[in-house]
């Protein structure tokens, strides 16, 4: 690496899309060996900020700043050249490429005629490795790699290509807590040796954890920076929300008929008979590592993937694979991408939300009113506080938060009695999140049984009445939310036992 | 090399069942036909595999072959051009043709199928037009150029190798090499995996796809030639009819996934080596009719899909448990 000299900043950046302000005259710098985590609600401008910073937009308004002269990116390549690299969420790797081919992508060692220089690929793809140090062939495809091995990758091929400068967004949203361990340490060592960083991050522990400093943007405005003692999970909670949340009261378990009843699942994923039963208004999390059998454990029940055993809703029994009857019974199942598995992201929001139930709408022959579902579209658009409020534009243009409240609001449609979500809240912002929670207390208030899985401790205590904790497919352990310990749940989770 | 074996055993396989029903498939006449047949879609399939690993589709190879096919002996002995300046000139209209095709499907953006559909469409209603749909032919000229066609090496007794043999391999140890060990092949490769991640890893992605449909227009060009130098004369409205379909599945069959980024030349050998084998069967078998030789084609690759998925399934299944 480079000895970093230098500095980058962003000088009173602006930046408009149509007529929405998503940036106002921001100022932010990031100098060689410091932790700089941007935190803020979705829709705050994070995004926007760091794409400006590596090129994607150009700005309205105002400068970025390599070493204290003006520079323009003409876009990531642009910027990866003057040491800015960002390593998106998606990380940008190719799959079925090996690990040397992806670690050296885009500046090959070549000698004559375009001729590749396996020797010097190989040393070079070596050194890039140990810098952060991971220990993998080098020949194996990357789609071999768990996903906090990738990340290493993308942030190895960063550091290789000089990079003095890495956007690292949303690095640890899909990370096991290991693996988030590890990352978090090489990004301290990587500091230490003088790489500036930019983290973007909805988990607030880890800002806590590792930033020198911390921007809070605000509708597109740099509401406060922190630094030392003031990085403060409630500090910054109040300065990205700009007002206190309330911590909402646990109620206790509401006595009620039992309305989702599972005995002796059995599937590909899931080696052991699992049991348990959800009541009415009962609200139950599935804890567990990635890889745990949480995410396939909600699809065998919804009927997307095979299984044995014994499902009832409402003493009804469900048979497997079969999610129309799944919907026509009453269960519903929110799933984990909301991109890509929940949601069509050209469509309007009218389409998403009225999808569902549309079938409920239809006369004779599938025919369709013209105006059919416009009511169901708008009462999830208000129910669940959609913002902006209105149905017929493109879900692709709304916010993570907004997209995720679309897609929990297409299911409420056709009142469900037992609501299967998966991650309910990834990548949405504290304020959506809350909201999401709130709707969803309400939901089983009124008798919705709900089934949950979260990687997000937060979430599954303060969400959830009971605990079921998954390790490798199998049940580990069954704990209650009030008397649990997020120290227990990880030792179920990593397949031990709870003390 | 692990990806090829399953579709060598088939390979295999077939060619053993046909030889053991109808010893003629081993006849030198035979193999020396079969060899032919095998280089010539062999040299096309290497084109559309180039397409395919950038995620695209040549649906045009078949037309482009119809137009420098038929245009070559036109020009020779109706127009009464020198071969010297034929050749060469066809060769790089066929390359011209595939750069413009890359050029609307980087530049205008516009989808590879619908790019080359079009262009299927334009080149044989072209060369059927030059030619009022008369059949073409060499009649005795050009026997010297003809042998790159139809020339024969003799090895022993009754066995020659084909000349178009020799081309192909030629043109395939290039074509290894290119994609394997040059910078523009890695980048090839890149952009099939992840089109994205190599546009900001600063790989100059259009320039890169535009290459690889001007190479598959240019070996298509080379397949008309050697086609029609081959059979000798050439009917504008059947003369490589299909033949992209071919291409497409010998390139599928030796691995190249149609969603980009992966495939080998020694695979498309192989799959192009397999679809005429299975063509040979189909004519030497004789409780085969004929006539169900592309149910028969269709089938057997359905097959091979099938039982590629599945074996990617059980591994997948095994890593994870």
């Amino acid at each position: 690496m480079t000895p970093a000299s230098g500095v980058i900043e962003a000088r009173s950046v602006s930046k408009r899309f149509g007529g929405v302000v998503a940036l106002d005259s921001v100022t932010v710098s990031i100098l060689p060996g410091e932790i700089v985590a941007v935190i803020g609600e979705n829709g705050a401008g994070k995004s926007t900020l760091v794409k400006i910073l590596c090129g994607v937009h150009p700005c309205d308004e105002g400068e970025v700043r390599i070493d204290e002269q003006p520079v323009f990116l003409a876009g990531p390549a642009d910027a990866f050249a003057h040491g800015i690299a960002r390593i998106p969420q998606e990380l940008e790797l190719c799959d079925s490429m090996t690990v040397a081919e992806n670690l050296l992508l885009g500046r090959e060692p070549a000698g004559q005629f375009g001729w590749v220089d396996e020797n010097a690929c190989r040393s070079a793809a070596r050194n890039a490795l140990e810098q952060v140090a991971l220990d993998v062939p080098l020949d194996i495809a990357v789609s071999e790699l768990g996903h906090g091995q990738r990340q290493l990758v993308a942030i190895a091929r960063a550091l290789d290509g000089q990079a003095r400068v890495l956007l690292l967004d949303e690095p640890t949203a899909t990370l096991s807590p290991t693996e988030t361990k590890v990352l978090l340490d090489r990004i301290q060592t990587l500091k230490k040796s003088g790489a500036a960083i930019v983290l973007i991050t909805h988990r607030l522990g880890e800002v806590e954890q590792v930033a020198d400093r911390v921007v809070v943007l605000r509708d597109g405005h740099h509401v406060a920076t922190l630094e030392g003692d003031q990085i403060d999970r409630d500090e910054m909670v109040r300065q990205m929300v700009g007002r206190d949340l309330e911590p909402a009261a646990m109620e206790s378990i509401p006595p009620g008929q039992v309305r989702l009843a599972v005995q002796g699942l059995l599937s590909n994923n899931h080696p052991d008979p699992i049991h348990f039963e959800v009541k009415a208004g009962e609200r139950i999390a599935l804890a567990g590592l990635v890889g745990a059998g949480r995410s396939e454990l909600l699809e065998a029940l919804f009927g997307l993937r095979g299984r044995q055993g014994q499902v009832q809703i409402d003493q009804q029994l469900l048979p497997p694979l079969n999610p129309g009857h799944s919907v026509e019974v009453g269960i519903a199942l929110v799933p984990e991408e909301r991109a890509s598995q929940g949601l069509a992201l050209q469509r309007t929001v009218a389409d998403n939300a009225m999808l569902p139930g549309l079938y409920r709408e239809a006369g004779a022959f599938g025919w369709l009113a013209p105006n059919a579902g416009e009511n169901t579209a708008t009462e999830v658009v208000q129910k669940l506080g959609v913002r902006p409020g209105r149905t017929d534009i493109a879900a692709g243009d709304l916010s993570g938060g907004n997209q995720q409240k679309v897609v929990i609001g297409k299911w409420l449609a056709l009142d469900p009695g037992v609501l299967l979500l998966d991650e309910p809240t990834r990548g949405v912002d504290v304020g959506a999140r809350e909201e999401i929670h709130q709707r969803l207390r309400e939901l089983s208030r009124e008798g919705v049984a709900i089934l949950f899985a979260s990687s997000e401790m937060e979430e599954v205590l303060a969400l959830s009445h009971r605990i079921i904790v998954m390790h490798e497919g199998r049940i580990t352990g069954t704990l209650t939310s009030s008397e649990a310990t997020e120290e227990e749940i990880l030792a179920l989770a990593t397949g031990g036992s709870a003390a | 090399m692990k990806k090829v074996l399953g579709i060598l055993t088939v390979l295999v396989v077939v060619s053993v069942v046909t030889a053991s029903i109808s010893p003629s498939f081993l006849s030198s006449y035979n193999i020396e036909n079969l060899l032919r047949r095998s280089a010539l879609f062999g040299i096309i399939g290497i084109g559309a595999s180039l397409v395919i690993i950038t995620g695209g589709i040549d649906l045009s190879i078949g037309s482009l072959i119809c137009l420098i096919g038929c245009l070559t002996p036109w020009f020779i002995t109706q127009v009464g051009l020198s071969a010297w300046l034929v050749v060469p000139g066809l060769l790089l209209l066929a390359a011209a043709l595939g750069f413009t095709h890359g050029l609307l499907v980087t530049r205008l953006k516009l989808q590879p199928f619908l790019v080359t559909l079009c262009g299927l469409f334009i080149y044989r209603g072209i060369t059927r037009g030059i030619l009022a749909d008369n059949t073409v032919g060499f009649g005795t000229a050009e026997s010297g150029l003809r042998t790159l066609g139809n020339g024969r090496i003799p090895i022993t007794d009754g066995f020659a190798l084909p000349a178009p043999l020799l081309i192909l391999i030629v043109v395939a140890v290039l074509a290894a090499l290119l994609l394997r060990r040059t910078v523009w092949g890695r980048h090839l490769l890149a952009i099939g995996s992840n089109e994205t991640a190599a546009r900001h890893c600063g790989i100059a992605v259009d320039r890169v796809k535009i290459g690889a449909y001007a190479l598959c227009g240019l070996l298509s060009g080379i397949g008309g030639l050697l086609f029609v130098l081959d059979t000798g004369s050439a009917q504008p409205s059947n003369f490589g009819n299909f033949y992209e379909l071919y291409a497409i599945a010998a390139a599928v069959l030796g691995g190249c996934s149609l969603r980009g980024g992966e495939g080998t030349i020694v695979g498309v050998l192989i799959g192009a080596t397999l679809v005429q084998v299975l063509r040979n069967s189909i004519v030497l078998i004789d409780d085969i009719p004929d006539n169900i030789e592309f149910a028969v084609i269709g089938a057997i690759i359905l097959l091979a899909v099938i039982a590629d998925e599945a074996v990617r399934r059980t591994v997948s299944r095994r890593k994870s448990s």
